[in-house]
């Protein structure tokens, strides 16, 4: 598949995992979206080398992914593009960092660690955000980002875009591909066609604006967008969710939960 | 350039955040979008056109390798440099929230490193001057290159300037500065030419559809060269203030100055307070000093974390199938 038809693919994908009639799913999406802000700046408020206390955050993905039923493999693939930055920017990390430390009786560069909590920095925080918008879809995420006085314009335009980038997608889908076959065996777009081949689809997308706003304006469109069709209520099961997550992100970051358990646990073994 | 989430501290999160939100409320208030209806769909529209248009793949001549369209340039040309912004910041969103390029804690720094110099800079500092006079399709190939070479060298810079003060890479500034710039010098190059390419054809075809081409235009979005500058001039006196103090206090480098004062890396601290301190950070530090210095604590330290993140996990997915099986003999 091209690469416009994978990321069509993606959205309508992400847009059927945010439809479905999950427990996670109806959640209200304030909750969810304040919890995953909250998480990712927990996740990289963490030591460059507290390998053990970041390890911990790793129970909100896990049970978020077993709860809502998701496919961990599917959102491996999104960090095809998170994890060769943090890579560039932790490899060399452990050759700069001259202290030592001894790791199951190894002695090594103290830039291993720096580099691991920021790999797995950089795979929790993505992780989350897919969780966010795996279980949320982008009108319930429209209503929580009003409710937290984001400007509606900021709002409505988002929510615009999102809703019309599968059909200029698709357009470019069918310029690309009705060029590559009148130019067989050729890797993009010639640079004599730049201009005319994006400025087209440009023009299009211009003349396509002018009869959104008609047909909006036709059905009542006077500056003021409903995200949703009713209000979602705060029920009590929000509220303990939150609570929930709240207190145990908390208690991971604040106390070295990992380590006690182990020693706990391990004494007992040993 | 997507910064991702891992690469920034919350207190530098924080700090773009709250700038990018300055930015997009002035560029609210000076679009005026309550008084005209129809420029929100216009910019919705616009933003699906730039995230399509940069799934494209522009062939570069005699290298064989492609380069894609600069949105922020292309969109503050088109709208203008306040609903440009606007729109930016939704194409950012869209890419964070649903493809993982870049974070959403990171989103202010991508909004600041990419939407706001690419429109502010890129519409007001470039595009604006260069056609005061007319335009003509040299000035629009002029225009296009220096403002994407340009706002990109501004965009890589912050990005170095964010990872500094967020004390991530061990790499030194001057390394790190040295690898982004010349990089995005040629991206900035090639992004240019392929968004001089559009607009120049757009001039062609619909000139009106220009930012600065009616002259009525121009009358009402007149915001002179001087007071820009001077907002700028502050802003970046003002986010360098900031930045600084956050870098600052990164322990690394207040380590390095105690110890080029008093001769050891740490202080030495009496009192009953300070013992207490000490005690609670000891027991709170997993690592401390960054060693497991001896080395039978050592092995104990990492057998400890190794099977407590066994129990954490195996505690974990038990607890959430017992929540599972609970909830569907509710149900049945």
């Amino acid at each position: 598949m091209s690469k416009i038809g994978n990321a069509i693919y993606e959205i309508h994908y992400m847009d059927t995992l945010a439809a479905r009639n999950q427990w996670v799913n109806r959640i209200h999406p304030l909750v969810k979206f304040v919890l995953t802000i909250g998480y990712i700046m927990t996740v990289v408020s963490f030591q460059k080398y507290d390998v053990i206390g970041l390890a911990g955050m790793v129970v909100y993905p896990i049970a978020v992914f077993m709860l809502s039923e998701l496919s961990f493999w599917d959102s491996i693939r999104r960090l095809r593009l998170v994890l060769p930055l943090v890579c560039f920017v932790g490899i060399l990390n452990p050759f700069f960092d001259k202290n030592r430390v001894l790791i199951a009786g190894i002695q090594m560069s103290a830039g291993v660690l720096s580099m691991i909590t920021l790999i797995m920095k950089g795979v929790f925080s993505v992780l989350a955000s897919y969780l966010l918008i795996a279980t949320t879809s982008v009108e319930k995420l429209c209503y929580a980002f009003r409710l937290l006085h984001i400007p509606k314009a900021v709002v409505t335009q988002f929510m615009l875009t999102y809703r019309y980038i599968t059909v200029l997608l698709g357009e470019a889908n069918r310029i690309t591909q009705a060029y590559a076959l009148r130019a067989p065996n050729q890797k993009g777009v010639h640079f004599k066609v730049w201009g005319s081949l994006a400025g087209q689809l440009l023009l299009r997308s211009m003349d396509r604006a002018e009869d959104v706003y008609e047909s909006m304006l036709l059905r009542g469109y006077q500056g003021d967008y409903r995200y949703m069709q009713e209000r979602i209520a705060l029920r009590w099961q929000d509220i303990v969710y939150f609570v929930f997550w709240a207190g145990l992100i908390v208690l991971f970051r604040l106390c070295p939960v990992i380590l006690l358990i182990g020693s706990l646990t391990g004494g007992i073994f040993a | 350039m997507h910064m991702a989430d891992a690469l920034v501290a919350p207190a530098v999160a924080g700090t773009m955040y709250v700038c990018s939100a300055a930015a997009a409320a002035y560029s609210v208030k000076k679009v005026r979008l309550d008084a005209d209806t129809k420029k929100v769909p216009v910019m919705g529209i616009m933003g699906a056109f730039v995230f399509a248009t940069q799934m494209i793949n522009f062939t570069i001549p005699g290298t064989g390798s492609s380069g894609h369209l600069c949105g922020g340039m292309l969109l503050s040309a088109l709208l203008g440099p306040y609903a440009g912004f606007l729109t930016m910041i939704g194409v950012l969103l869209i890419q964070c929230l649903l493809f993982a390029d870049g974070g959403l804690l990171a989103l202010g720094c991508n909004v600041w490193n990419m939407a706001f110099y690419g429109c502010f800079v890129g519409a007001l500092l470039i595009w604006k001057p260069i056609m005061k006079s007319g335009m003509s399709r040299m000035k629009i190939i002029i225009a296009s290159v220096l403002g994407c070479v340009l706002t990109l060298q501004l965009g890589a810079f912050s990005v170095s300037l964010e990872t500094l003060a967020s004390g991530i890479t061990e790499l030194p500034f001057t390394a790190f500065v040295a690898t982004m710039q010349p990089i995005h010098l040629a991206i900035g190059f090639v992004e240019g030419l392929i968004t001089a390419a559009v607009l120049v054809f757009v001039h062609e075809a619909r000139p009106e559809l220009l930012f600065g081409a009616s002259e009525t235009e121009q009358k009402e979005g007149r915001f002179s060269f001087k007071k820009t500058l001077v907002i700028l001039a502050v802003a970046a006196a003002l986010i360098g203030g900031l930045l600084s103090l956050v870098a600052s206090s990164n322990p690394d480098g207040l380590e390095w100055s105690i110890e080029r004062i008093t001769g050891s890396a740490e202080l030495e601290a009496a009192g009953g307070v300070y013992q207490t301190a000490g005690s609670i950070q000891e027991f709170t530090s997993l690592l401390p000093d960054y060693a497991f210095k001896g080395s039978e604590s050592a092995l104990g330290t990492t057998f400890s974390g190794i099977v407590g993140c066994l129990v954490v996990v195996a505690v974990c997915v038990v607890a959430c199938r017992l929540f599972k099986f609970f909830r569907k003999k509710k149900t049945v």
